[in-house]
């Protein structure tokens, strides 16, 4: 048994690497993930991954921001203490509207952009789970779990038919970051 | 697909020969893995230089008060807003760039939306330390927030600086969510190559744990263009609001509503100047020649020229409206712009802004490198300039001629805006030696489908249109980094 842990295939160019993903789906070898230094366009329809509901997320804080800069503007200014300006209304419609708009604005940013690191586990001085430190640089990189029962040599042989440039056996799974 | 080939009309965005993933990371990081060259040193020192002086008179105003300024009893308002108004205009070519163009596709925006962002943000700080400056009692900032208080009151919501408030503070930490998101992954590349050591820890910590897998990219993407979908009419609202400070008074010459958009499209006109004048150096000093084209220059100098044309029209407008409204008062403001004591700084606003940026519909001109930095220059002069025409000139002759007065600045109002511009620029040489100027992972998008290498294996290929060949090969000679050479053999 060897101690191989994840098999890499670097490839230097964004088709090769489609190719081989292809290569090894179509011989029923389970993908474990692909690292680009560049999101890939087409990639997610090939390999299975549902559309980012993100989207939803930065609606509902949205609506969240809007609803509540909403009433505290008329807590405050209708509500609470209203005040006579030259006898306009107490409740001025348009008054409403940029601190309405500022605050949607604002909490969908802030409630996308957080949702999106808690999914993805993004935060500050996270230990990067990084298989090769070139997936950040210049390689396109595929790597494949070696535990299960596919014999080594033909998933490296697939990769370099498909123009993989190098292939890496690793016995650990991430780049040590001490 | 990344390989999807382009139609050869377009121009290049990416010129050289031989370009690889691995050369753009080398070049767009050789300012930040390395010592920062002499060019750098000097301009950081005599940027610090200003930020010191910035420092002193920031700190004048905040010791001795709002006296220190040249303000009187009939002109309130004159450098400090004028710089607040200022600064927020130039941020806005930043969001212009990474949102709006985002959402229209433009491709050439991938290789300048970094610096022009990072340019929104600090000019955004530089803004807002005037606001705080204005208050006189800076400590006391917090009475803008609608906090529960001793005194049972709410802050005024009716206020148009009220307005400013929200509109600001949100311009300013959305750009930073945006900028910083996508900053994650170039930060990730800088930490991958970097040895062991404080400098990976540090970067480490700043990059979040990217790791560039399918899902994170997906969602980084999916963030990345619905920031640019709610930014849009972000930036269009911050300058509105700025705008409704003087729109909503009764002050003539303030009191109209053509300011809003009026102000936007000048906002713009002065982003897209100040991203010229930094970037045009910037490209020289760090070697960016292939990432920042000739293309991206000449697109640049063409939307000065639209927006200059844009402001124009809103200058004869006023003018027009101020006659039509038949109020004296109005009609007296816009006479007294251009021929009162204050001629001089309406007419250097009218050939800064109007009529310089009509130069460019010269392609000679426009794709001149030497001509596009001193022309941003004069567009910023010229945008300075207009700010101060609307605040000083319309306030120094108010409705009681006994009480009208000259505004002079004093030495510590020229300190905090010279010392402003000071503070900008050291923000933005730290950005640079610290942080990739260049969005890498966007550029290198862009190597197979847009790149001169890619054109021109898809012309020694044949089967193009030979008319559309010629065109291409036209286009390119306005290129610095081009080497015309090569395509002499092709016919």
């Amino acid at each position: 048994m060897s101690s191989t842990k994840f098999i890499l295939g670097h490839f230097d160019d964004p088709d090769d690497m489609m190719h081989g993903i292809e290569k090894l789906q179509k011989n029923s070898i389970p993908i474990y993930d692909v690292y680009s230094p560049m999101p890939i366009h087409g990639i997610e329809a090939k390999l299975g991954i549902k559309d980012s509901r993100l989207g939803y997320a930065a609606f509902c804080f949205g609506c969240l921001g809007a609803s509540v800069i909403f009433s505290i503007v008329y807590y405050t200014l209708v509500h609470d203490w209203p005040m006579n300006i030259g006898g306009k209304p107490n409740f001025p419609m348009p008054v409403f509207v940029p601190f309405t708009f500022e605050w949607t604005i604002l909490w969908t940013a802030f409630g996308m952009v957080f949702t999106f690191f808690a999914a993805t586990h993004l935060f500050p001085g996270r230990a990067p789970r990084v298989m090769d430190l070139r997936a950040t640089d210049d390689r396109f990189i595929i790597a494949v779990d070696a535990k299960g029962n596919i014999p080594h040599e033909d998933i490296t042989n697939l990769l370099k038919e498909a123009g993989a440039v190098e292939i890496k056996h690793n016995e650990r799974k991430y780049v040590s970051y001490e | 697909m990344a390989s999807h080939s382009e139609s050869i009309i377009r121009e290049p965005l990416i010129t050289g020969k031989n370009i690889t993933y691995a050369q753009i990371t080398n070049e767009v990081l050789l300012p930040v893995e390395n010592k920062p060259n002499k060019a750098w040193w000097i301009g950081f020192v005599v940027a610090s230089l200003g930020a010191l002086l910035w420092v002193v008179s920031i700190s004048l105003t905040f010791w001795y008060g709002l006296g220190e300024w040249g303000l009187n009893k009939t002109v309130g308002w004159a450098w400090d807003i004028t710089g607040f108004v200022w600064w927020v205009g130039i941020g806005h070519a930043g969001t212009l760039i990474s949102a709006v163009l985002l959402l229209f596709r433009q491709n050439w925006r991938n290789s300048i939306n970094r610096s022009a962002e990072a340019m929104t943000i600090f000019a955004v700080i530089c803004a807002a330390t005037y606001i705080v400056a204005h208050m006189g009692r800076p400590w006391l900032a917090y009475f803008t927030l609608p906090l529960p208080n001793q005194y049972v009151l709410w802050v005024n919501w009716n206020s148009a600086l009220m307005m400013d408030v929200f509109a600001i503070s949100t311009y300013f930490s959305v750009s930073l969510v945006f900028w910083y998101t996508g900053l994650l992954p170039d930060i990730a590349t800088i930490r991958d190559r970097a040895v062991p050591g404080l400098r990976r820890r540090i970067y480490s910590i700043l990059s979040f744990g990217w790791s560039g897998s399918v899902k994170t990219w997906q969602r980084f993407e999916t963030v990345s263009l619905i920031l640019a979908g709610i930014s849009t009419p972000l930036v269009l609202s911050v300058h509105t609001i700025v705008s409704f400070d003087f729109a909503t008074s009764l002050e003539p010459g303030w009191h109209t509503t053509i300011f809003p958009p009026y102000f936007v499209a000048g906002a713009i006109f002065s982003g897209f100047a100040m991203v010229q004048t930094l970037l045009l150096v910037t490209r020289k000093v760090l070697g960016l020649e292939n990432y920042i084209t000739m293309f991206h220059i000449e697109s640049m100098n063409k939307i000065i020229t639209l927006t200059g044309s844009i402001v124009g029209v809103a200058y004869l407008t006023e003018f027009f409206i101020a006659w039509y409204s038949g109020v004296e008062y109005e009609q007296y403001a816009f006479i007294n712009r251009a021929t009162g004591p204050y001629w001089w700084a309406y007419w250097s606003m009218m050939s800064c802004n109007v009529i310089s940026p009509q130069l460019f519909w010269f392609k000679k001109l426009r794709t001149s490198i030497p001509f596009s930095w001193a022309l941003s220059i004069v567009v910023n002069i010229g945008m300075w300039f207009e700010r101060f025409v609307i605040i000083v000139t319309s306030l120094h002759r108010d409705y009681i001629p006994s009480s009208w007065v000259m505004f002079y600045p004093s030495w510590v109002d020229v300190g905090v805006f010279i010392g402003s511009i000071g503070l900008f620029f050291t923000m933005f040489l730290l950005f640079i030696r610290f942080l990739p100027s260049v969005a890498m992972a966007e550029v290198k998008l862009l190597l197979k489908s847009s790149s001169e290498q890619a054109k021109k294996k898809l012309i020694d290929h044949g089967h193009l249109d030979a008319e559309q060949v010629a065109d291409y090969k036209d286009a390119l000679k306005k290129y610095d980094s081009v080497d015309l050479a090569d395509y002499e053999t092709i016919k």
